[in-house]
């Protein structure tokens, strides 16, 4: 029978995925030809969306952007049989935006369907859950160690040493948390992996249990995401049913449980320890550190809190080792990281690539410039409390090491593109705007400052002392940089500071700002 | 031996069904956001006089719920509009001119971000961040993400809803 695609990713689903599909049906119905249509994960070609695929002989065969209306044209160019129309895209595997990535967390992406466990099988899943069951906890966490992951939500800490801490540990519980609260505007790859890979994600957290020696995990998902809330609840179902979960996983002495948690819609949560609060059913409020949460986190046990893509990464580590993962990469940033091109860029979507690939290549070759066709003139990468970047800043390669040296981050690999219409020091007001909003509000600088940087920065842009205000408001974000007790409040100087030091003709101050203030 | 989990008889409007909500949860505690978007998602809202029936089931202080009820951006003490419209100001969205799709779409309905039309069918209100920001700009109408998003198909879809 002849194979059609159409992804039930949000991305596709939220310009008309369903509606496409029920066309489909519907036309090869009236036309009396037989087809199975199969709702698979997205490829991340989110410019495509709705990517239709056909299976030919030759391999699968793409179409899109596709809505309703282009159905009828489709069955008329027989795309059931791969036949040409304007909106095909040829052989799927050989669309360069795939071509030239190194997917390996990402693998699967739209080939397979998210909540077929024989799928997953068939193209290689639970082959590192398999591995670890024959192990030691020690092993498992050295090969997690060996293979230089660090942690994908942003701060970049050794999954390894965390695992280790946390294996150390002497506890009757212990917990594995799944940071999936991806708030940072730009990202989304963490929503992919939930609604297209769900059993790799629960692989990922069975790993950890086992080399913990943890029984129970759960996953914190925000309530933005309602897809990935119902394909999670449904994969755990189906893997607990087929002994991937549950008490004596695949008839070993091994047991995990898994258990979602909605988030309700506060930024702060996707901090860890305010995390762990509000799975406690309580205000999402930072918590001071010591003790770590690998010491004393859910409930005050030891937890392992990893972001959707550190425990992605760990199936594809145990599968092929270490060694396989260790050789991506530059300096000490190891493996791939799926970066994800957002925001203003006319070919956006998800680019898994080795570290040390450069913005440039990324925004230009992958994304093909920006989508309004103006010149790019900033980029904010790592999420709101990422720096703005400017256009002269493109080379920088994507290594955590090069980026911290520039005062900017990484982070969770995504990227939101600029044109020249952009007005930085509205961006800047945001940033702290966005603080004042989100801010937990346990700590001085970043409860008050906020709202005091953004009263600061509409007096600069107002020409009230602009010099001295410029000072001042440099002046706040070193308070908060050094006086917030987490990121929220440490890190929105980064975009706040990036865009008063790169951008300042749009703050009306000079040009050459660092003189201007001595 | 812990508690068994009981029914507590509260006088209080729907003190029966969130009663059962908290106990379906096993009166747990640690399910407090879980038990609150369960409550909203049958009354629409969490009246405040539910919160001591949950405090009750849950063995916490009536501040403790508040609190929480209070702190989370989702959780709505107060009545909503017949249909919701959560619209992304985040930067994704923004660059791809959300701000002034924002502004439109106020104009429109003629209400502010955060405000629920004349009529009660319509609130509007802000959220940071759907996760489409390839497809970007987007909101959620009804719990349901919509992408590339333009004021066009934003009002075709509010006659979808007959709002």
């Amino acid at each position: 029978m002849i194979k059609i695609f159409v992804p039930r990713d949000s991305s596709a689903k939220a310009v008309g995925a369903d509606q496409v599909a029920i066309a489909i049906a519907a036309e090869a119905q009236s036309q009396n030809i037989s087809l199975q249509i199969i709702r698979n994960s997205s490829r991340g070609l989110a410019w495509l969306e709705t990517f239709v695929e056909v299976e030919t002989a030759n391999g699968r065969v793409g179409y899109g952007p596709i809505e309703v209306g282009d159905v009828k044209r489709l069955f008329a160019a027989k795309f059931y049989e791969g036949g040409k129309h304007h909106l095909g895209q040829g052989l799927v595997e050989d669309i360069p935006y795939l071509k030239n990535q190194e997917r390996l967390t990402f693998a699967r992406a739209g080939i397979t369907d998210p909540l077929s466990l024989e799928d997953y099988i068939s193209h290689g899943g639970f082959a590192g859950l398999k591995k670890a069951l024959a192990l030691s906890g020690a092993d498992i966490v050295k090969d997690v160690l060996d293979s230089g992951l660090r942690g994908r939500g942003g701060a970049g800490f050794p999954t390894g040493i965390k695992w280790k801490t946390v294996l150390d540990a002497k506890a009757e519980q212990k917990y594995i948390c799944c940071n999936a609260d991806e708030g940072d505007s730009g990202t989304f790859a963490d929503r992919m992996v939930m609604e297209g890979d769900p059993f790799m994600l629960i692989e990922g957290m069975a790993i950890a249990g086992i080399a913990v020696g943890a029984s129970k995990g759960f996953i914190y998902i925000r309530s933005e995401y309602p897809d990935a809330i119902a394909t999670m609840k449904d994969a755990i179902r189906i893997a607990t049913s087929a002994k991937w979960l549950g008490e004596t996983i695949q008839h070993t002495e091994h047991s995990f449980s898994l258990e979602v948690r909605r988030g309700a819609g506060a930024y702060i949560c996707g901090e860890e320890t305010a995390m762990l609060d509000s799975l406690e059913g309580k205000r999402g409020m930072v918590r001071a550190k010591p003790p770590i949460p690998a010491l004393e986190g859910l409930f005050g046990k030891p937890t392992v809190i990893n972001n959707v893509l550190s425990f992605a990464a760990v199936p594809y580590i145990m599968a092929k080792s270490a060694k396989a993962y260790q050789e991506f990469g530059m300096g000490r940033s190891r493996g791939t990281l799926p970066f994800q091109l957002a925001g203003n860029i006319k070919h956006g979507g998800l680019v898994e690539k080795a570290f040390g690939i450069s913005l440039r290549t990324l925004i230009n070759e992958f994304g093909g410039g920006t989508a309004s066709g103006k010149p790019v003139r900033a980029v904010q990468v790592g999420g709101p409390l990422g720096s703005y970047l400017s256009a002269d800043q493109l080379d920088l390669p994507m290594d955590y090491e090069t980026f911290a040296s520039n005062m900017a981050m990484v982070g969770h690999g995504g990227l939101v593109v600029f044109d020249a219409s952009v007005n930085m020091a509205k961006q800047a007001r945001f940033a702290m705007e966005f603080c004042a909003i989100e801010s937990c509000g346990k700590c001085t600088p970043c409860r008050i400052g906020s709202t005091r940087g953004v009263e600061v920065i509409d007096k600069i842009v107002a020409g009230e002392n602009r010099s001295g205000n410029a000072v001042l408001l440099e002046d706040l974000c070193t308070t908060m940089t050094d006086g917030s007790l987490c990121a929220m409040g440490g890190l929105t100087p980064m975009p706040v500071l990036s865009a008063l030091r790169m951008f300042p003709e749009d703050f009306g101050l000079p040009k050459n700002l660092k003189q201007a203030a001595e | 031996m812990p508690k068994k989990p009981t029914l507590i008889a509260f006088e209080t409007p729907h003190a029966g069904p969130v009663s059962e909500l908290c106990l379906a949860h096993g009166n747990r505690p640690d399910a407090l956001l879980e038990i609150l978007h369960d409550v909203q998602e049958q009354l629409g809202h969490v009246p405040e006089s539910t919160l001591p029936v949950i405090a009750h089931a849950l063995n916490l202080s009536r501040a403790e719920v508040y609190g929480v009820a209070t702190f989370y951006h989702d959780f709505h003490l107060k009545p909503q509009g017949q249909h919701v419209i959560k619209i992304c100001r985040a930067e994704a969205c923004q660059s791809m001119g959300g701000f002034a799709l924002i502004a439109a779409l106020e104009k429109h309905l003629n209400v502010k971000l955060g405000g629920t039309t004349a009529d009660g069918k319509v609130t509007l209100e802000a959220t940071y961040c759907l996760g489409l920001c390839a497809s970007a700009p987007s909101l959620m109408l009804n719990g349901v993400p919509k992408a590339r998003m333009t004021l066009a198909k934003a009002k075709a879809l509010l006659t979808e809803i007959n709002a």
